[in-house]
């Protein structure tokens, strides 16, 4: 693990998590990061060669029903808090550089 | 009208007529108006919503129609589940206007039992913290010190109830959110077992940690709303399918023979001293009603914080990357493209302690990183839960601290996320091992601020703690104390 993180790695991060962050947020973040990422560090001390991982609490594994059709929300509805939406489909701006043919 | 009643004494009351819901709802919404300049334990509250849904409850008991045991009694919910009135906020300028098409599971179900949801408490945002300063409207102060934070991420809910805005609130706790606010305002706040109530409606933060629970004056209440809101629910596919055991009669059992686990683990350095002796003097109080003191050792105890960060943080990275400016919640105004109209939308959507969590669970999950962090988190996590389980075989419950100190001032820990973080060091543990634990009131520091005692209990052991905790408060008075908030109206 390395601990100090520079300022590409956390560039490369806000851009992986799809952040916009300020140049003076970029440093707090690499200073602060670091530090809690140091603090991590002492997760390598007990040994866990052997330890399969817990990743949920609860021994269940898949859960399913059948595959019924049930009512669900009108379009409007599910539009409703959408910032931008045209009809029944969100609207977003192009996606491409050059309009299609 | 009294304003320290608890939820069953309400309920009471208005199942008696002494007063009517109409009466005891208006008293709670004035005091919500009143006290909120003060406090800042609400985001939203809904008067006319109440107020009319209180007729309805005079209504029916009128014609003396079958009624709930919540009926009219006012309660309030932490702004991060959905209710298809008013806003779900989650604290977040991300979500400000978000109206929710659909109500949480909890919701349906105290409203199915009468209850009147009066309001919706403030946060740390998106659940994210451990003193509700990171809220992006508004810090929550301290009920018994103005000066000190109300703790977090439920800080609001702890706070209402304290002040005796209403008898009773609904927190989640993540790593803590339900137990830490209410340890530091002096209340009692139960983390269920994971999966024991319904996630359904709740805004994720952590989505193998989180779990619903009541925010009361007494452990008796806790048991009440338990009954009421404890089930399977099939919309949320971690949900125990298991029956619900009466938890009201469960806690009368005596607590003879019952076996106390304390670990030293737990009574490490940084505790304060005050708060080392009240939990010493409740293991005393517990003893002298007959149950039994037994040594517990949790050796990886120490790596909880650690562990719990980077899990907690890698699922709230998932979790949080729904937010896209595109389906619902913020969005940039004039974006250049749609890789611009993500990063600015979140960038401007989510505040600092946010942030800071999706870029540290990004880290973790990033390639060449995940198995040095994320994975090695997960087997962390095995050893902890096995600790618990070994713990379990020789202890019906564990007692500890909630927090190594009581309330600390605003602004203190701002400044140092790893501070802020090793608050939760005496909590994270049991949403790691999905178990159940309490915090409850066990007196005051040298500085007149609430002390809490951690109960935890093995997973699906609601009715032991609850059992230990409500005998515990029928011999104690610290649930009792009040703060003198009256006098700052």
């Amino acid at each position: 693990m390395s601990q100090s993180l520079d300022q590409a790695t956390v560039e490369h991060v806000a851009r992986l998590a799809r952040l916009r962050l300020g140049g003076d947020q970029l440093e707090m973040f690499r200073r602060q990061l670091s530090s809690i990422l140091s603090y991590m560090e002492q997760l390598n001390e007990p040994d866990t060669a052997d330890v399969p991982p817990t990743a949920h609490p609860l021994p269940l594994s898949n859960v399913f029903r059948e595959d019924e059709i049930r009512a669900s929300w009108e379009p409007q509805e599910a539009m409703r808090n959408a910032p931008s939406h045209q009809d029944d489909f969100f609207k977003v701006p192009k996606v491409l550089d050059q309009e299609a043919p | 009208m009294e304003s320290s009643g608890t939820l069953a004494q309400t309920a009471q009351a208005i199942r008696s007529g002494e007063y009517s819901s109409e009466e005891v709802v208006r008293h709670s919404l004035d005091r919500i108006g009143a006290f909120q300049d003060r406090f800042h334990a609400f985001i939203s509250w809904n008067t006319e919503r109440a107020i009319a849904a209180a007729r309805a409850v005079d209504a029916a008991r009128a014609r003396r129609a079958e009624l709930g045991p919540l009926a009219g009694v006012p309660i309030a919910l932490k702004d991060n589940m959905c209710t298809t009135f008013g806003a779900t906020t989650c604290g977040s300028r991300m979500l400000e206007s978000y109206q929710s098409p659909y109500a949480a599971h909890v919701v349906e179900r105290l409203e199915g039992a009468g209850a009147i949801i009066v309001g919706k408490t403030n946060l740390d945002e998106f659940a994210m913290g451990s003193s509700t300063e990171n809220s992006a409207f508004f810090a929550t102060l301290n009920p018994w010190d103005r000066e000190r934070v109300a703790g977090g991420s439920s800080g609001g809910s702890a706070c209402a109830v304290a002040c005796g805005l209403v008898p009773g609130a609904l927190g989640s706790d993540t790593g803590g959110s339900i137990r830490l606010p209410a340890s530091f305002c002096g209340v009692v706040g139960f983390k269920p077992t994971y999966g024991r109530v319904s996630r359904y409606g709740l805004v994720a933060f952590g989505s193998s940690l989180d779990q619903i629970g009541p925010i009361t004056r007494d452990a008796r209440d806790a048991a009440l709303l338990m009954g009421i809101m404890a089930g399977h629910d099939e919309r949320d596919s971690t949900s125990v399918n298991q029956p619900v055991p009466d938890y009201l009669a469960a806690i009368e059992k005596p607590l003879k023979g019952l076996r106390v686990g304390v670990g030293e683990e737990y009574f490490g350095a940084g505790l304060d001293d005050d708060v080392r002796q009240a939990v010493e003097a409740a293991i005393r109080v517990l003893e002298s009603q007959g149950a039994v003191r037994v040594p517990i050792h949790t050796p990886h105890l120490k790596y909880a914080v650690a562990c719990y960060y980077i899990i907690a943080t890698a699922e709230a990275s998932s979790n949080l990357a729904r937010f896209d400016g595109v389906h619902y919640g913020r969005r940039t105004a004039r974006p250049r493209d749609i890789v611009d109209l993500y990063e600015s939308s979140r960038g401007e959507g989510f505040g600092a302690e946010v942030a800071r969590r999706i870029m540290l669970g990004t880290y973790a999950l990033s390639s060449g990183y995940y198995d040095a962090y994320y994975l090695k988190a997960l087997k962390v996590r095995t050893l902890i839960k096995r600790d618990f389980d070994a713990a379990f075989e020789r202890a019906d419950v564990i007692v500890s601290p909630v927090a190594p100190t009581t309330a600390f001032r605003l602004g203190e820990k701002a400044a140092d996320p790893l501070a802020m973080y090793l608050a939760d060091i005496y909590t994270v543990s049991a949403n790691l091992a999905g178990i159940c634990a309490v915090s409850i009131p066990g007196g005051v520091d040298s500085r007149g601020l609430p002390v809490g005692v951690q109960l935890m209990g093995p997973a699906l052991g609601e009715s032991t703690v609850l059992a230990a905790a409500h005998q515990f408060q029928k011999i104690t008075d610290h649930h009792e104390r009040r703060p003198l908030v009256e006098s700052v109206v």
